[in-house]
């Protein structure tokens, strides 16, 4: 139970590194040095050198990675009902840590076979079903994909009275993996294995297809996609180990320049008595991404759905200053705030951002009049009790007041049916070791439970003011 | 041979819990596979919920008497849906007061339904009719 572990982070831009010692339970360095997608292997090499460790200790250390470098991993869900088999395709691929390019239900066209094309996914989940259920659709869209002209790893989880007969449409080229129902039964949702078996394809081919094995000579392997790190870093933080108490329900927010994440963990159910739950049951370890809030990239999708008014209201500016700034941040995503004026607007379109992001990933609650009289009806999960909600990600770090950001996640006045966390405790990612800590969790949960929390203990925002 | 799929389910804005958990202990120990979907159960969800399971039948429940604007329309949208051939069925009570069965019976029919029960019909008045519609 000692020695070095350094665990790496190969980003889009950024290869961060953490070398922790775990007998001692602290963070020995922390160092990051630019992607080199051409040859991943430079770019991390100056990253570890910046660690300062010499050479005997950086040899000796474990060294695990994880890596969202050349395009993240990008999938395709195909289900068979929208709101059933498709939509729980798309829960298991976020779960996986992919960005998921799109979600398509019932029989695929030759207008969706151009889009996967013209797409082109590092994986395809396809299911549709429930097991013993439906068997046509999930045939004739395994034989769409199999006309595919590129091959494409494809991960069988429909219906699994047909799985094999599925497996055995696509030519040799192909490979395909049979993994568990992503749905069994109606109401029923299983996406833990099919996870598991899309980040065993992510380690075992993609990180090939993408160059980033160059990697290889200086670690051990790329484990997983860095989302999929951060979700199980949630998940340690939340359920503990057998030695240590978790902290219980608790929610992730990631604000981007061109995304953002929220990953949730609770079971969600009803916090109040008399409350009847519609709708498909939703994952304990549940992510979303949302493609149209961030805050350079797609800074001007997040201003449609604010509305450019309410956001120069919030700003106090112009509608005009608050477009144009806008179309500048856009065409400019590398452009930092200056003034205080603009820090402040960065500021309130993170908020925004994190407001939005939550709202779609919370559940809602509505009131549905009957002849018995009142019902409550419940939708997607109910995070009001959540205690905790931590920020992580380059926005939120760097910005002048993490909590003003953060605090978009809690209750809204103006939306007092929708079940967000009433009143957590906010946390910040400071020293960005989510998803370094996901990474360790794997081989030392113990270890990387005391280090996540004690570095985030040291990054405790002030509790909400109600 | 394999068991039939039922989806089963109360239509609408009822919430009567407790004849659909009879139903789906009856009809599991009668042997079918019960997609029990319970209550509050809108058009939408029945037709998905047929569609994914590929089920053999779907088994409507209404115990308020608001089930002739909630059902209204569920064949047309199986039709859409590709299964307007489904076998369905539909029971309780199905209108407020005592109107003539006949002229509810022949209200239903016409709204796409295969047969229609009165209420306190118990598990085993329909379930032999339900073996041979299905061709059991």
């Amino acid at each position: 139970m000692s020695g070095s572990w350094v665990l790496v982070d190969i980003g889009s831009t950024f290869t961060k590194v953490t070398a922790v010692d775990i007998g001692q339970r602290r963070i020995l360095a922390q160092s990051s040095a630019p992607t080199t997608i051409e040859d991943v292997s430079i770019g991390l090499r100056n990253a570890l050198q910046g660690l300062g460790l010499d050479a005997e200790q950086l040899r000796q250390a474990r060294k695990l990675a994880c890596s969202s470098a050349a395009g993240g991993l990008r999938m395709v869900a195909i289900g068979l009902v929208q709101d059933l088999t498709a939509k729980a395709a798309r829960l298991a691929a976020l779960g996986a840590g992919a960005r998921v390019l799109s979600t398509y239900s019932f029989q695929l066209t030759e207008a969706d076979r151009e889009e996967i094309i013209e797409l082109q996914p590092d994986i395809i989940l396809l299911a549709g079903g429930t097991d013993g259920g439906n068997r046509e659709n999930i045939l004739h869209n395994a034989k769409v994909l199999a006309s595919l002209p590129n091959p494409v790893p494809v991960v069988i989880a429909g219906n699994r009275s047909v799985a094999q007969e599925v497996a055995a449409c696509f030519p040799p080229e192909f490979s395909t993996y049979i993994a568990p129902n992503v749905m069994p039964q109606i109401g029923q949702l299983q996406v833990d294995p099919a996870r598991e078996v899309i980040r065993r394809v992510f380690m075992e081919k993609i990180i090939y297809a993408k160059g980033l094995d160059k990697a290889g000579r200086w670690i051990e392997g790329i484990f997983m996609p860095t989302p999929a790190a951060v979700l199980r870093a949630g998940q340690l933080l939340s359920q503990g180990t057998a030695a240590r108490k978790g902290w219980g329900d608790l929610l992730i927010v990631d604000v981007g320049g061109a995304t953002t994440d929220v990953h949730s963990l609770g079971k969600g159910l009803p916090t109040r008595a008399g409350v009847v739950v519609r709708g498909l049951p939703e994952p304990y370890a549940k992510r979303t991404v949302e493609g149209d809030l961030g805050v350079r990239v797609s800074v001007l999708s997040l201003m449609e759905t604010v509305g450019p008014d309410v956001l120069a209201q919030e700003v106090n500016w112009t509608r005009e200053e608050v477009e144009s700034r806008a179309e500048l941040l856009h065409a400019h995503p590398d452009t930092l705030p200056e003034s205080d004026e603009e820090w402040h607007f960065d500021r309130v379109l993170a908020r925004l951002a994190v407001a939005h992001a939550v709202s779609r990933h919370v559940g809602r609650l509505s009131e549905l009049y009957t002849p018995a009289g009142l019902v409550w009806v419940q939708e997607g999960k109910d995070l009001s009790s959540v205690a905790t909600v931590i920020g992580t990600g380059g926005v939120l770090v760097r910005s002048h007041d993490p909590l003003a950001v953060l605090e978009g996640a809690g209750k809204q006045g103006d939306a007092p049916l929708e079940l967000r966390p009433e009143d957590p405790l906010f946390f910040l990612d400071g020293s960005y070791i989510l998803a370094s800590m996901g990474l360790l969790a794997q081989e030392e949960p113990d270890a990387a439970f005391d280090i996540l929390t004690d570095s985030l203990s040291n990054y405790k925002l002030a509790r909400r003011e109600q | 041979m394999e068991a039939k799929t039922l989806v089963l389910g109360v239509i609408g804005a009822d919430v009567h819990a407790v004849g659909n958990k009879i139903l789906e202990i009856a009809l599991t120990e009668a042997g079918f596979n019960v997609v029990n979907l319970g209550v509050l159960v809108s058009q939408k969800e029945f037709v998905e919920a047929a569609l994914e399971t590929d089920a053999d039948a779907i088994l409507v429940s209404s115990l308020y008497g608001h089930a002739e604007i909630d059902a209204r329309g569920l064949r047309e949208a199986l039709i859409e849906a590709g299964i307007g051939d489904i076998l369905m069925y539909i029971g309780g009570y199905l209108v407020v007061g005592n109107q003539d069965w006949s002229e509810v019976e022949a209200k239903f029919k016409q709204l796409g339904f295969d047969r229609v029960y009165p209420p306190s019909t118990l598990p085993e008045d329909f379930i032999p009719t339900l073996r041979e519609d299905l061709g059991m």
